[in-house]
């Protein structure tokens, strides 16, 4: 066995080594961190914020799984495991909310989402710079207004007796039709202001800014081929713009769940519940006001699962299918 | 190069629709100014169309009497500068660390304040969080509760990347330490990223009501905006209830309501052309690419 000695030694050898090695990179850490003292003094502030204000209420997710008492808090409750989302699930309102939901964003997907899309294209058509700039101007205006007012500005054009809607058809000779209490109107009038009319001219400037980074040379080079306008659109432009469309639309579908409900609640009333109640509005009801904070925790846990999971599924998808991504 | 006939057709086309997409756009404003100075009885009887009939200063003479409302404004006010004083100091502190990629442990944080932006706690279990740190009903919940922005500080951490290493390291040799090298030179020349990141801050404080509506019980803490739901809902409620039947009183709302929506979008309005300019900047730094 001689070849149990040296090897032995360097075994020896080799320990002592490492215990070195390791405290050296301790020391090195130390004089890193001492060099950036500054810097991490200033995450302390920002970490804490976030530890706070959005990890501690992730902790308080708990009470989706517990028979939530006030007096008991959030630890103390106990346990229920799946109790409240069964009855999440067996609620009336579950399959309704969840169409609802569904519905809502997919007719925003079909009219809201290629609306900024085509607005780029014409804007980018424009050949005089001050009409481009004007009514740039004009249609970004609405996205600084805020949900209230333009609810407010909704609700007071589509009052059944005496909004400016109603006068218009009467003066017609129509008959005055409440909106805003039909189930039928909801999403129209929904994804008309919220969505449309309040973002269409902010979402385009993204696709501008976009359609500016596109090369101006595959222009040139498409003319001397011959493609007029709306082939240089169709292959030059759009292409260009697909990775921006491609990562709003992941976002799009990043935040499915969450659809617009601080407008939504602005807007639907118990007449239109059956198309206008979505899952959070409901947690927003039966949690915040009528006070049953685990059903509605687990509501909405639901809700961030499912998000996390679209957002995640969308992002692999669009990577191999157009090779783009967030991460 | 000389444009043809299809071209001309397509220009005019291109041009027509755009007109009438602005005018979509901005008829509500221009409506909801002409109510507010007519009369409530040409308002209701739809004379008012485009400008304003019997122009007359009523709507504005029983807001000025409202006490509640100047109350709300002043809050507003309160909220949007003390809140972006504060959430541009947070963003500071988290987004100059996170630009130095010498800094260890900074994907680790990244990561950290990335995931808040694809999950999040939900409502209730946000809401019992101010319940048990005593900040319910507080001027504080406001101000110091929704302060940080993930994308805001992702946008202002890409604005630092893009100056120079090379300024922070001449500082550096002098002597400098990394607070007056923020100082002194990142936050001097990152005037507009921080204009931008400011706006958009005091923006989104001036419209939100949400949380306020539900942390807030106290009428004298609403901000502008919880008021105006309540005068809104109330008005929407009171015709469905009362119908014509009273009339009188839906007037005198209604011109009360778009005068009221008039005054809270002013400062909006006034800084129009600083949003729109810092807005489109912030629009291409941050780039949604990131």
């Amino acid at each position: 066995m001689q070849l149990n000695s040296p090897l032995s030694e360097v075994k020896e050898k080799i320990v002592p080594a490492n215990r070195s090695v390791l405290a050296g990179k301790l020391q090195s850490i130390k004089t890193i961190v001492w060099r950036d003292k500054y810097l991490y003094l200033m995450l302390i502030p920002f970490i804490l914020w976030y530890l706070i204000f959005a990890y501690k209420p992730m902790y308080g997710l708990q009470i989706a799984f517990k028979d939530y008492s006030l007096f008991k808090g959030i630890s103390g409750s106990p346990w229920v495991g799946f109790e409240n989302f069964e009855r999440f699930f067996q609620s009336e309102y579950f399959i309704r909310n969840l169409v609802n939901t569904f519905m809502i964003n997919f007719w925003g997907l079909i009219f809201a989402f290629p609306a900024p899309i085509i607005l780029a294209l014409l804007l980018n058509e424009v050949k005089n710079m001050m009409f481009k700039k004007t009514v740039q101007t004009i249609t970004y205006l609405p996205h600084f207004i805020s949900v209230v007012i333009i609810a407010g500005i909704v609700t007071n054009f589509l009052a059944p007796t005496n909004g400016i809607v109603n006068i218009f058809i009467e003066k017609f000779g129509g008959e005055k039709i409440n909106f805003l209490a039909m189930p039928e109107f909801f999403r129209t009038i929904y994804i008309g202001s919220m969505q449309i009319w309040k973002d269409v001219g902010y979402s385009a400037i993204i696709y501008l800014a976009a359609i500016a980074g596109i090369n101006p040379a595959l222009y040139e080079a498409a003319k001397m081929d011959g493609a007029n306008r709306w082939k240089q659109v169709w292959h030059i432009t759009l292409p260009g713009m697909l990775p921006t469309i491609m990562i709003l639309l992941i976002l799009n579908l990043g935040s499915f769940l969450e659809v617009g409900y601080e407008s939504i609640i602005l807007l639907y009333q118990p007449a239109t519940y059956e198309t206008a109640d979505v899952i959070n509005t409901y947690v927003y009801r039966a949690g915040l006001q009528g006070g049953n904070y685990e059903v509605g925790a687990a509501a909405g846990l639901f809700n961030s699962v499912v998000s996390l999971i679209l957002v995640v599924v969308a992002n692999q998808l669009s990577k191999k299918m157009t090779n783009i991504g967030l991460w | 190069m000389k444009q043809s006939f299809s071209d001309k057709l397509s220009s005019g086309f291109i041009a027509v629709i755009l007109i009438m997409l602005s005018a979509v756009c901005l008829y509500p404003f221009v409506y909801v100014l002409s109510a507010s100075f007519s009369s409530g009885s040409a308002v209701i009887t739809g004379e008012v169309l485009l400008f304003p009939k019997d122009i007359t200063l009523d709507s504005y003479k029983s807001i000025l009497a409202k006490d509640g409302l100047w109350q709300a404004y002043g809050n507003t006010v309160f909220y949007t500068v003390a809140g972006t004083a504060f959430s541009i100091l947070l963003t500071i502190c988290g987004a100059y660390p996170l630009s130095k990629s010498r800094l260890r442990g900074r994907t680790f944080v990244a990561f950290f304040i990335a995931f808040t932006l694809w999950f999040g706690a939900g409502l209730i279990p946000t809401y019992l969080n101010f319940k048990e740190l005593g900040l319910l009903d507080t001027r504080t919940s406001i101000i110091v509760g929704f302060a940080v922005s993930a994308f805001l500080v992702i946008l202002l951490r890409t604005f630092f990347q893009s100056i120079p290493d090379s300024l922070e390291e001449s500082a550096k040799m002098d002597g400098a330490n990394d607070l007056q090298i923020l100082r002194h030179i990142y936050l001097p020349l990152s005037k507009p990223a921080l204009v931008t990141v400011g706006l958009i801050y005091a923006v989104g404080k001036w419209n939100s009501y949400f949380w306020a509506m539900i942390l807030l019980n106290d009428e004298s803490k609403i901000p502008l905006q919880v008021l105006l739901k309540k005068m809104i809902v109330e008005m929407s409620l009171n015709e469905e209830l009362t119908g014509s039947m009273n009339a009188a009183n839906a007037m005198s709302q209604e011109t009360f309501i778009y005068a009221t929506i008039i005054v809270s979008i002013l400062p909006i309005v006034l800084v129009y052309p600083f949003l729109q300019k810092y807005f489109v900047k912030g629009t291409m730094i941050g780039g949604i690419k990131e």
